[in-house]
């Protein structure tokens, strides 16, 4: 039997599939990965279903080893990856020798990297899915040192490669005002849509704290509870915007001012702590086209550059990370 | 019910879900209407829906707006909605067995208090009525129940108390509410039920459905014990009846 051996991993550090849908009406967190783009695009990256089971890594971190030989995709933020110590590009398909252990660690930007295996992740669904949901206890545990995790491994006749990216350069994040934006006087919108934010550290699956203004709600901070939706933007009593992510309540008793729009939630995901962002209103005639645009980058084939050697310059990696340009670190 | 009611408000939470709203209030006409659209929709089964979440005023429909747009969808929420009279419709009354002695309902006397009633007139007003399944939410299985008699409305906890024991009764802000996994709550503990609202290797996976009725029924700490046992190994322990 193949498999991961988890030698090490930080807090957050997940399995994830593409969601536990059609329970929410039963107060079932979806959960699904942070950013859905860069998780496709790791098990596209192998031919994989893009909704797969796969590794979601925090800014914690995580080191496995190789049980059999096995071939793994990477990515997602510009994340610091090694092979046994020497240097891989952040996003990249990878193969392993039984033994050979793969380390990633926070590099130059980004919050979360996916890693895909070649085949698929043995364990057992809870409610359909196998994503964690660490708060009520569904689906498999977070990683922890000493695990196993039992892979089906399929047989790749991939090189070592990295995988082209053409991430959105996301100047702002775009929302759609309300379901409650009737709530909040027009120069409380104002406020909304003219500062800059900050991502709080108490960020988490759960939800994006937004560090900026306080916002005072016209009507009072309680509503009768209602759904809540991915991206929704509630302002809670302190005035202190919260953008609930993928683990959030099926329901929630806040004024949600803005929910921002499918397309970005991967972009605002991949935002750190005490990263600076702005929201930008669209209609939601834009908010579709851009979901029209993810969903065609999605079923675009995935570009993969041989890597030929195993240790990477300054250069290359500055080459290979498109993210943000900056160097994912050399070894 | 008249079919004089105004029109819902569509109102967008993004692009991919919408949120038929139906009032603002806690209203139990206004949360059949909410039912009677989630009935609708779900039996047309379109294309493009991915899941309705009912609430106590508001349904929202989560769905992909590449498959369906916006004004389709809307479109069909307006005609079922000119044809569909808002009747509570309850497929199902679920008796649960409910233990209100002892540590199982640690807050009764609490309640007592609060109200100036006996703990025997809490249990026998709580045991008493019939209520609807309003909603789940907080966390999984968390059953939201409308029609908890107005004696026993307290007001929440000032402070949050520590994670309740499994499976517990609890009751504040008017309302009643059957829990599943152990959570910290700043309600009160009113009893606890050996049935599981939620049991992932039973199917169905969750009890009752929005809309159905459920009354309580009292049992003794040691028929709780021996119906624990049997929940526990994967039996029901309520009774499903046909609604009145």
């Amino acid at each position: 039997m193949s498999g991961l051996r988890v030698i090490a991993a930080g807090p957050g550090v997940t399995i994830q599939d593409g969601g536990r849908h059609h329970y929410l009406r039963f107060g079932v967190t979806v959960a699904g990965p942070m950013d859905k783009t860069a998780h496709a695009l790791a098990n596209r990256a192998l031919g994989n279903a893009p909704q797969a089971a796969a590794i979601e890594v925090s800014l914690g971190g995580v080191e496995l080893e190789a049980q059999g030989a096995l071939t793994l995709a990477i990515a997602g933020g510009a994340f610091d990856v090694t092979r046994d110590g020497r240097a891989l590009p952040a996003c990249c398909v990878v193969n392993l020798a039984p033994g050979q252990r793969l380390r990633l660690r926070p590099g130059a930007a980004g919050a979360w990297t996916y890693v895909a295996v070649a085949g698929r992740l043995l364990l057992e669904p809870a409610l359909g899915s196998f994503s964690a949901h660490t708060r009520s206890n569904l689906g498999p545990p977070a990683l922890a040192a000493g695990q196993d995790i039992a892979v089906a491994a399929r047989a790749m006749d991939l090189d070592d490669s990295a995988i082209e990216t053409d991430w959105p350069q996301a100047a702002a994040i775009r929302v759609l005002l309300g379901p409650q934006d009737d709530y909040f006087a027009a120069e409380q919108i104002a406020l909304f849509l003219d500062s800059e934010w900050r991502v709080g550290g108490r960020s988490d699956r759960m939800a994006y704290a937004m560090e900026g203004p306080l916002l005072v709600p016209a009507h009072g901070f309680n509503i009768v509870s209602d759904g809540v939706a991915e991206g929704a933007i509630q302002v809670p009593g302190e005035g202190k915007p919260i953008v609930l992510m993928a683990d959030r309540q099926p329901t929630g008793g806040y004024p949600k001012i803005a929910n921002v729009i499918g397309a970005d939630i991967g972009a605002l995901a991949q935002k750190r702590p005490g990263d600076a962002l702005r929201f930008k209103a669209v209609s939601h005639d834009e908010a579709v086209a851009a979901r029209r645009a993810m969903a065609a980058q999605l079923a675009a084939p995935v570009r993969l550059t041989p890597v030929l050697r195993t240790h990477f310059t300054s250069e290359d990696l500055l080459r290979f990370n498109l993210i943000s340009g900056a160097t994912a670190g050399a070894d | 019910m008249a079919k004089i009611d105004t029109p819902p408000k569509f109102l967008d939470a993004g692009e991919a879900a919408l949120v038929v709203e139906f009032g603002r209030e806690v209203d139990p006409a206004v949360h059949a209407r909410v039912l009677a659209l989630d009935a609708a929709l779900r039996a047309l089964d379109l294309a493009g829906i991915v899941e309705c979440v009912p609430t106590y005023r508001s349904l929202m429909v989560h769905y992909e707006p590449l498959l369906l747009p916006r004004a389709d969808l809307v479109a069909r929420v307006r005609a079922i909605e000119s044809a569909v009279h808002a009747t509570p419709q309850s497929n199902a009354l679920w008796v649960l067995p409910v233990c209100y002695d002892g540590e199982c309902g640690e807050d009764v006397g609490v309640i007592a208090d609060a109200a100036g009633l006996t703990s025997d007139q809490v249990i026998a007003l709580h045991s008493g009525a019939t209520y609807r399944v309003y909603m789940y939410g907080f966390a999984p299985g968390y059953c939201y129940l409308g029609g908890l008699p107005k004696e026993l409305a307290i007001s929440r906890r000032a402070t949050p108390r520590p994670p309740i024991p499994p499976n517990t009764i609890l009751v504040a802000g008017g309302l009643s509410l059957v829990a599943t996994n152990p959570m910290p709550t700043g309600w009160y503990l009113i009893g606890r039920t050996p049935e599981r609202m939620m049991a992932l290797r039973r199917e169905p996976a969750f009890l009752a459905e929005p809309g159905d009725l459920l009354r309580f029924e009292r049992v003794d700490r040691a028929t709780f014990d021996a119906l624990d046992a049997r929940a526990a190994a994967g039996d029901l322990v309520s009774r499903k009846e046909a609604a009145p």
